[in-house]
């Protein structure tokens, strides 16, 4: 068998490196993970009030969340409006805005599901007991709609840390983007090392992705 | 029907233009167990609804110990206190335990002192034969056990009066004994229950007082149930008790 490429990884401090690349993009996704769920619990409140007006306008921006690829989206935020509004948005704010917009659309929507697949007669039973609106959600209404979401949430999560490998695209230096510099700066000396550095990739998105997928069916057991 | 602890008069319920009840009149007294029976899409579960004001009213009144119960009512869940309501389907919690679900109302609605509810609850769930269970979840227990639970917790709140919504419907046959052991024992200590049942034999050995109730209306009430299930009055009864023979 050939060399797999792997001698490049412990030349000079190109492991650091990787791992420098790899907390940018699990930075860009905890900024955009916190910001999705913030707003995505306000929106999803929101819709499953009474107001055709917003359902409506939820639906719109969901559609056009699902159908826009992430990557359209980073290029019209990072080189569009820049130019178009003269503002100036680094690379790292325009990634945290679009995963946001992303974020935010698909979790209010778990959070609208979350809260309808609630039986009503939950709510029944909790009033029929003299508990007042308030205590029912608090009691009964939020910790279901909790344990439901929290594992649907984790899912979205581990999207949006795999597709902030897409930021590269707007010249960002993230795990991938250091790795394809590795490989070409080394293409003479260890021609084989696309195939470790990016194996390694995987392993290191594998080791962040993971755990997080093991909490969400170790809650959802817990929870069932 | 003055000192009556239930009072329903002129009770008018429509889903649109969909006449549900259409001025029932009903009162049960202290002590006094009444069962509503009829066809399906009759009204009764909606008339036990409406006593707790789960539903709103179109017409009419209800009152407790002459005290309005209005769904809008400054002391609603004062008045829901005082009338406990098991579901067909047990609505326990799902994310609480089986102690859980019964403390939930009387420490955070009642405010009462934990240990003093929890020794209470200890004391009831013994009574329904479900002493060993209060760590469990509801998913844990079988419809039966459920359906017990459910009547422990209504029971805690210490209500003058207990509406049981088709609490057997549910269940599969070998489980509804269980549970009607219990409400029969509730009866006999002399609690005021409104039950809505399917469960005629049931029915005939509870019952102070039957209604039969159809298309919103009391078709015919007896006060002497084994009289009414031998001999009802109207043919309506009697068409619909012969239904249940095979």
């Amino acid at each position: 068998m050939r060399s797999l490429g792997l001698d490049v990884l412990w030349k000079g401090k190109n492991f650091l490196r990787l791992l420098g690349g790899l907390w940018v993009a699990v930075r860009i996704s905890l900024i955009s993970v916190a910001v999705s769920i913030a707003l995505g619990l306000v929106l999803g409140v929101l819709v499953t009030g009474q107001s055709r007006v917003l359902k409506a306008l939820f639906r719109v921006y969901l559609e056009i969340v699902r159908i826009m690829p992430q990557m359209v989206l980073l290029f019209v935020v990072y080189f569009g409006t820049t130019r178009v509004f003269g503002w100036d948005l680094s690379a790292e704010l325009s990634a945290v805005i679009v995963f946001s917009f992303w974020g935010a659309a698909e979790m209010g929507d778990l959070v609208r599901g979350a809260l309808i697949s609630i039986p009503r007669i939950q709510y029944e039973s909790a009033e029929a007991l003299g508990l007042s609106a308030g205590q029912a959600y608090r009691y009964v209404i939020l910790p279901q709609t909790v344990r439901r979401l929290i594992p649907l949430s984790i899912n979205l999560i581990t999207r949006m840390i795999k597709t902030t490998s897409l930021v590269m695209m707007i010249g960002m230096v993230e795990v991938l983007k250091v790795a394809q510099q590795i490989i070409e700066a080394n293409r003479r000396t260890s021609p084989n090392a696309a195939f470790g550095l990016f194996a390694v990739v995987l392993l290191l998105y594998f080791a962040i992705c993971w755990p997080i997928s093991r909490l969400a069916s170790y809650l959802e057991k817990r929870w069932a | 029907m003055e000192n009556a602890l239930l009072e329903i008069k002129g009770l008018k319920k429509a889903y649109g233009e969909h006449i549900v009840l259409d001025g029932l009149d009903l009162a049960v007294d202290r002590g006094e167990v009444v069962v509503v029976i009829g066809p399906s899409g009759c009204g009764k579960s909606t008339l036990l609804r409406c006593v707790n004001a789960l539903e709103d009213i179109q017409g009419g009144e209800v009152r407790l110990n002459g005290e309005p119960v209005r769904r809008d009512g400054k002391n609603i869940s004062q008045m829901r206190q005082k009338i406990g309501m098991v579901f067909q389907s047990y609505d326990l919690f799902p994310h609480k335990t089986i102690l859980e679900n019964i403390l939930l109302a009387p420490t955070k609605v009642q405010k009462r002192p934990r240990p003093e509810a929890e020794s209470e609850a200890l004391e009831l769930l013994a009574r329904v034969g479900l002493a060993g269970r209060r760590d469990d979840y509801p998913r844990q227990l079988s419809g039966g056990q459920k359906q017990r639970v459910a009547i422990v917790r209504a029971l805690i709140m210490h209500p003058e009066i207990l509406l049981l919504d088709e609490i057997t419907a549910a269940l599969d046959p070998e489980m509804v004994h269980e549970v009607l052991q219990v409400v029969l024992g509730l009866a006999r200590s002399g609690s005021t229950m409104l039950i809505v049942t399917h469960e005629m034999a049931f029915a005939r050995a509870i019952a102070d007082r039957v209604v039969f109730l159809e298309d919103g209306h009391i078709v015919e009430e007896s006060r002497e149930p084994k009289a009414f299930f031998d001999r009802p009055a109207t043919d309506r009864a009697r068409q619909f008790l012969r239904t249940f023979e095979y």
